[in-house]
């Protein structure tokens, strides 16, 4: 099969498409307008539905009721449509719909700028909306990944029927690389639980409303228990040379692939670094790391936010060894250098080869 | 004989969902008139033998438990989005029936805009709106159609306009807007009129059920207990002071027109698309199935670390592109960054090319191997970042002054002069990327001729780029 060059956020498109989704339902912000703007191309072509809807809102209601009726459907927005989306993305928590949400993250609080950040992590991660739900949120780094992992994204979401996040940075949607486009999903799973208007889907019912909280708690105990499998089958991440490091790096999106490159760079300069890099952020490689800090000297957690995964990594190693952080905010893209020096400044003894 | 109090089909025998003692009866208040509009569009469904194909969408509000009753499938939703929620059921299924049922608050105050726009999409639904003036679920708090001096627990002392502003007349507000078909105001206050009303949401299902679009049915209901009144004086209140204020009348009826929203989407919608049509419209399989060798001859630039800058206008962003699939095309692994972000400060546009042997880490690049500075902001902003022994290539047509180190490579090229030569100064930036391949010798003419192929689709355009190519080529060979 060939490769095509394209930008991550056409690549997702395409993944979704493969995945054999044939409803997207968007709203136009920066710099996640592409998906919606290569969707608007492509799924007509393909037979499916492009809508561009009134709010975040007004998307996020459509994908739920596409999803309702047992289509894959999606939308994509970046961080503050995503604030807004997070009424609906709880209702569908709650009424176990599978669907695809794309967050192109942004720089924040508020307006904040269109440069790329990874503060949504909380948001997404974290849960967001209202309730005890939780998301599988998958973090690609690669314009490869955003294809793979939306189709992956898909597969989840109807396995559980669960919402999938696909959460990216500015970066990650920009940057352009060759893609090979895997086979289109030739059978989708059938849902019997789903409402088709057809005879068989009558008594079918998709809601979240438990008015008895004994019935409310049982459903949210079979949620947890949904959470659960998922945190015991699904957790996604990749390393590179953590077999003797000293100091593992951790960090997702586009700051793993800087990170790789602080690896290379450190292990010319005989620093034993290594890289952890989450794939699925929820549910995260929290045993993982547990399991390396028992070999590890220390942790080194970068993100492009104030420090929000850092604390689940903390979580996981449980004070057995340091968990240090390096953060940039509002846009600023950590360079090799930049964080290959703040590495030094905490570096231990041991981490010399 | 048939029993004339039967219940219809389209509701449950047993309303087995509903919690409590009794499964016969309803949840709502005595005197309430969600239960008649229930029933009248339950019999419609019966009549029309929808029952399968009805999709019914309950809103936030006292009909929040709409799916207690209809028997068919059901889909309840957050608090004012009936309308983007039946959307995409609607488009998903065409043949559906889609019965969106809301109130006033959840229609006209947080589901405002989802309302509005769901019928100015002309959306092949049927909304059924029941105006009771008055947020009944929650305990009687004013409604967007609460009436003047209509004393609700948020307005204590009566609806003023001073500060609530005026009660909302939704179907005047919708009628104004081209693409709904229907939209009438009926209410439910004695026999006569519940047979009005029994029509008008007849005609709205009709309606969707033939194609015609968005159709809109506000019915005038009474809630004697968020009203604090009687159900006798209810009725009384309902008969009066509502329907002053919302006259009951046919706002929107087109006759005759048929738009059919639902079969032009249909025609786009649905069809069937091949595997092998798939993975061609998501581009698998075009022109980029060719393969070009990697040059044997090595020029010191492995792994090349670039940055093209220049003006907007330039193409800068499209000679990087070329750069990263010519790359792609000899099999290496390439990334292309364009300037994003605080990046793009300064007034210059730029894009990072990394081309490589090896899986690439980060695709920024700061330390620079090759620096193709396009126009004079450029290089004074980047010479710095370009390493020792690195590469600048200089546009020397519009670049004065010389590279000011002195352990780098430079190299001039007049690309803007060149380029005007073959008439198209706009292809500067082939003349430059013809220079580059020249001197990097990292790809072949061949794969970047095929990236050109790829991009560029009209052929008078592809000639003169490729001329414009070759003339970079030869400026630097010669």
């Amino acid at each position: 099969m060939s490769r095509v060059l394209i930008k991550g956020n056409e690549a997702v498109v395409r993944g979704a498409i493969l995945a054999g989704c044939r409803a997207f339902y968007g709203y136009p912000i920066t710099p996640a307008s592409e998906i919606a703007e290569t969707a608007a191309v492509l799924f007509p072509q393909v037979g499916g539905t492009f809508l561009q809807a009134e709010s975040e809102i007004g998307a996020i209601n459509m994908v739920y009721g596409a999803a309702a009726t047992g289509e894959r459907a999606m939308t994509a927005s970046s961080s503050p449509g995503i604030s807004l989306k997070l009424e609906g993305i709880s209702y569908a928590a709650g009424s176990e719909l599978p669907m695809v949400i794309v967050d192109i993250m942004r720089g924040g609080p508020g307006l904040g700028n269109i440069a790329p950040e990874q503060s949504d992590y909380n948001q997404m991660v974290k849960g967001g909306g209202h309730g005890n739900y939780k998301l599988i949120v998958l973090a690609p780094n690669s314009a490869q990944e955003m294809c793979d992992l939306t189709m992956r994204a898909f597969e989840l979401a109807d396995r559980y029927r669960t919402p999938v996040i696909v959460l990216a940075d500015g970066f990650v949607g920009q940057m352009m690389e060759p893609v090979q486009l895997p086979e289109p999903v030739a059978e989708l799973p059938s849902k019997d639980w789903c409402v088709n208007g057809t005879a068989a889907t009558r008594d079918n019912l998709i809601s979240s409303i438990y008015m008895d909280p004994d019935e409310l708690e049982e459903h949210n105990a079979k949620l947890q228990r949904k959470y659960d499998k998922i945190e015991q089958r699904e957790i996604l991440w990749e390393e590179i040379e953590t077999e003797d490091a000293e100091i593992i790096l951790v960090g997702y999106g586009i700051v793993s692939r800087i990170l790789q490159s602080v690896v290379e760079e450190g292990r010319k300069r005989g620093l034993a670094l290594g890289l952890l890099r989450p794939i699925s952020l929820c549910p995260f490689p929290a045993p993982r790391i547990a399991e390396l800090a028992e070999t590890t000297e220390m942790f080194f957690a970068v993100e492009m936010s104030n420090g929000q995964m850092v604390h689940d990594i903390r979580l996981a190693v449980r004070h057995k060894r340091p968990v240090e952080f390096y953060g940039r905010m509002g846009g600023s893209v950590p360079t090799t250098q930049e964080i290959l020096a703040k590495v030094q400044e905490h570096l231990p003894e041991k981490a010399r080869i | 004989m048939k029993k004339v109090l039967e219940k219809p089909d389209s509701f449950y025998d047993e309303f087995v969902r509903k919690p409590g003692a009794n499964p016969h009866s309803t949840h709502y208040c005595p005197g309430c008139g969600h239960g008649v509009v229930h029933k009248l569009i339950a019999e419609t469904m019966d009549d029309f033998e929808i029952q399968d194909r009805t999709v019914f969408v309950s809103p936030v509000g006292c009909a929040v438990f709409g799916y207690y009753y209809f028997h068919c499938g059901n889909i309840q939703v957050p608090h004012g989005r009936a309308p983007a929620v039946a959307t995409g059921i609607k488009r998903a299924l065409p043949d559906s029936v889609v019965i969106s049922y809301q109130g006033d608050g959840d229609l006209a105050a947080i589901g405002g805009n989802n309302i509005l726009q769901a019928a100015n999409r002309g959306e092949n639904i049927t909304v059924i709106f029941v105006n009771n003036a008055i947020y009944g679920m929650t305990g009687s708090q004013m409604a967007p159609t609460t009436l003047l001096g209509q004393k609700t627990t948020t307005t204590p002392e009566g609806r003023s306009a001073a500060n609530e502003g005026y009660p909302l007349r939704v179907s005047e507000l919708l009628a104004t807007l081209e693409a709904p078909v229907y939209i009438e105001r009926v209410a439910i206050t004695d026999a006569k009129h519940v047979m009005k009303a029994r029509k008008a949401i007849r005609k709205g299902i009709q309606n969707q059920m033939e194609g015609r679009g968005f159709s809109f049915v506000e019915i005038l209901s009474s809630c004697p207990t968020g009203w604090k009144m009687t159900p006798s004086e209810a009725k009384e209140w309902l008969g009066g002071s509502m329907i002053d204020y919302f006259p009951l009348s046919v706002l929107k009826n087109k006759n005759g027109v048929h738009p059919d929203p639902d079969g032009a989407r249909k025609q786009s919608n649905g069809h069937y698309v091949s595997r092998s049509e798939i993975l061609k419209i998501v581009g698998a399989g075009s022109s980029a199935d060719r393969r070009f060798a990697q040059p044997t001859v090595s020029s010191g630039f492995d792994n090349p670390r670039i940055k093209v800058s220049g003006f907007g206008g330039q193409g800068i962003l499209l000679l990087g592109q070329l750069l990263a699939q010519g790359a792609m095309l000899s099999d290496y692994f390439a990334t292309w960054l364009p300037s994003y972000g605080p990046e793009m400060r300064g007034g210059t546009a730029n894009c990072h090319v990394i081309i490589s042997n090896e899986r690439i880490g980060s695709p920024l690049v700061t330390d620079t191997d090759v620096l193709m500075a396009m126009n004079l902001p450029s290089l004074d902003k980047f010479e710095k970042d370009v390493r020792t022994d690195g590469l600048i290539l200089v546009n020397s047509s519009l670049i004065e002054r010389r590279v000011a180190r002195d352990d780098v490579c430079s190299v001039y090229v007049p690309a803007t002069e060149l380029a005007d030569k073959l008439g198209e100064p706009k292809t500067a930036n082939m003349v430059m990327l013809g220079a580059f391949v020249a001197c990097s010798k990292l790809l072949s003419e061949e794969s970047i001729l095929a990236s050109l192929q790829a991009k560029v689709k009209r052929t008078e355009f592809l000639e003169l780029n490729r001329s414009a190519f070759n003339a970079g080529f030869e400026s630097v060979c010669q």
